[in-house]
């Protein structure tokens, strides 16, 4: 269970996040959607340490992930994160790039690493291409050996940053799938995205962030369907 | 025809001259190198104000002409009664020159690496060690290399400048020779052919390691 609790983030004079609380119970899927500033970034990176937060407190599994005494190297391990930039390791091959963590962070044997990227690959259909560098992928691939490096860690939860926004319209498709397959296999997921469909149809919640504060969060068809906040009715109406 | 009084004994006094050469570049060139890294690794962590005083330091080793640097440590370290050779002298300050701009090579390879690449690799629970030994650290390498090979080349020509503290290196056996045998001419071109035979493989070594790294960019 990831629990966030009246979380709030300056970067300088602007405050990104105005006190966000949240519980993501395990198994579900929660997507958040909202303008460009509105602080849904920053959040997932709150989420797993990369971002310190100013005040407030984020558990994870009742780890509270900010407290000196937590083990940051540790907790990542169980919260997997994927950004827009693919972020691939370019002097490693696709089946290195994903082989680096178990075998570094976990400490895995080779052959049993091996046989973990070789598996998470697959699963996201880039089983013919091992062994090639990431410079010979598309972008969709790109992403899609971005997200098998994460799930090669076997984390419990998963945090998604606009996958496809650094993708062409074409390639956005293969990774939108890749996300549904985790979801119906019940993985705990945080997506924030830009594509409505996609929240429409994957979550159990969605959320909308406006001007770092959680607007209005609920059900997809309510969200959709009903929005109550009038900055959500605004959104909306402008990415339809 | 083309007449010479070289000898087969001359040739060997060059190529003494010459391991001088490779000596004083190949330690100073690894220390260098190797401060190099650690101050580079400083400088991007500590970020440009608080690693300003090692900017300043080696700010005038970078400034300062090689010979004067070499001319003034040999004087200090007499009045120092270090008792250095002058071995000992021209390793430490060529040493701390390549090292001066070793550390802005490594500092520019370092920031070549992405910030998010490196966020990747803190997500997936690498420890800052692990990201600088397997993501920063060989692609550092990739765009550092041209301009390291560069340095370790200027280095070993800068280094016929410890002559000047009595070291016997190649270009100073090349002017022993000229002023016994009067041929300036050939004997440098010989001198030039040594320094060339020097540089060559190191050259076709950086070529051949971009070439090796280059696909998988």
């Amino acid at each position: 269970m990831i629990e966030i609790e009246k979380v709030r983030k300056s970067f300088g004079a602007l405050e990104v996040l105005k006190g966000i609380d949240l519980i993501v119970a395990n198994g579900e899927v929660v997507t958040i959607i909202g303008g460009s500033g509105s602080g849904k970034s920053t959040l997932l990176t709150c989420i797993n340490g990369l971002e310190a937060v100013d005040s407030g407190r984020v558990l994870i599994d009742g780890t509270e992930v900010h407290a000196r005494s937590t083990n940051l190297n540790k907790l990542r391990q169980n919260v997997g994160i994927v950004f827009q930039q693919f972020n691939a390791f370019p002097h490693l091959t696709v089946l290195e790039n994903v082989m680096l963590a178990p075998r570094k962070v976990k400490g895995m044997a080779k052959p049993e690493a091996e046989a973990m990227a070789v598996k998470q690959l697959t699963h996201v259909g880039l089983a013919d291409k091992l062994r090639v560098y990431p410079s010979r992928l598309s972008g969709g691939q790109q992403q899609r050996m971005a997200i098998a490096r994460a799930l090669a860690m076997s984390p419990a939860y998963m945090l998604f940053d606009e996958v496809t926004s650094a993708l062409d319209p074409q390639l956005v498709g293969e990774v939108l799938d890749t996300l549904k397959m985790l979801a119906e296999e019940g993985m705990t997921m945080i997506c924030v995205t830009h594509e409505m469909s996609f929240a429409r149809d994957v979550s159990d919640r969605v959320a909308f962030f406006h001007q770092g504060i959680m607007a209005e969060i609920g059900r997809p068809d309510q969200l959709f369907g009903a929005p109550q906040n009038p900055e959500t009715q605004k959104f909306l109406s402008n990415v339809r | 025809m083309f007449e010479t009084a070289l000898t087969g004994n001359d040739l060997l006094f060059l190529a003494k001259g010459a391991g001088m050469t490779l000596a004083v570049t190949g330690v100073s060139v690894a220390a260098g190198t190797l401060m190099g890294i650690i101050f580079g690794v400083l400088r991007t962590q500590f970020g440009p104000w608080w690693s300003m005083p090692l900017t300043f330091v080696l700010d005038i080793f970078r400034s300062v002409p090689l010979l004067i640097q070499l001319v003034l440590a040999n004087a200090f370290q007499a009045i120092a009664q270090w008792g250095w050779p002058p071995f000992t002298t021209s390793c430490v300050v060529l040493s701390l020159y390549t090292a001066a701009y070793c550390t802005e090579i490594v500092r520019g390879g370092i920031d070549s690496v992405p910030v998010t690449t490196r966020r990747a690799a803190r997500s997936l629970g690498l420890t800052w060690g692990q990201d600088m030994r397997y993501i920063v650290g060989p692609l550092a390498t990739r765009v550092s290399l041209p301009a390291w090979i560069g340095l370790t080349l200027g280095v070993m020509k800068d280094s016929a400048l410890v002559l000047w503290l009595g070291l016997t290196e190649l270009l100073k056996s090349s002017q022993i020779l000229i002023t016994r045998l009067q041929e300036p001419l050939f004997i440098l071109l010989i001198c030039g052919a040594f320094y060339f035979v020097l540089s060559f493989p190191i050259a076709r070594l950086g070529g051949y390691l971009e070439r090796r790294w280059s696909p998988n960019d």
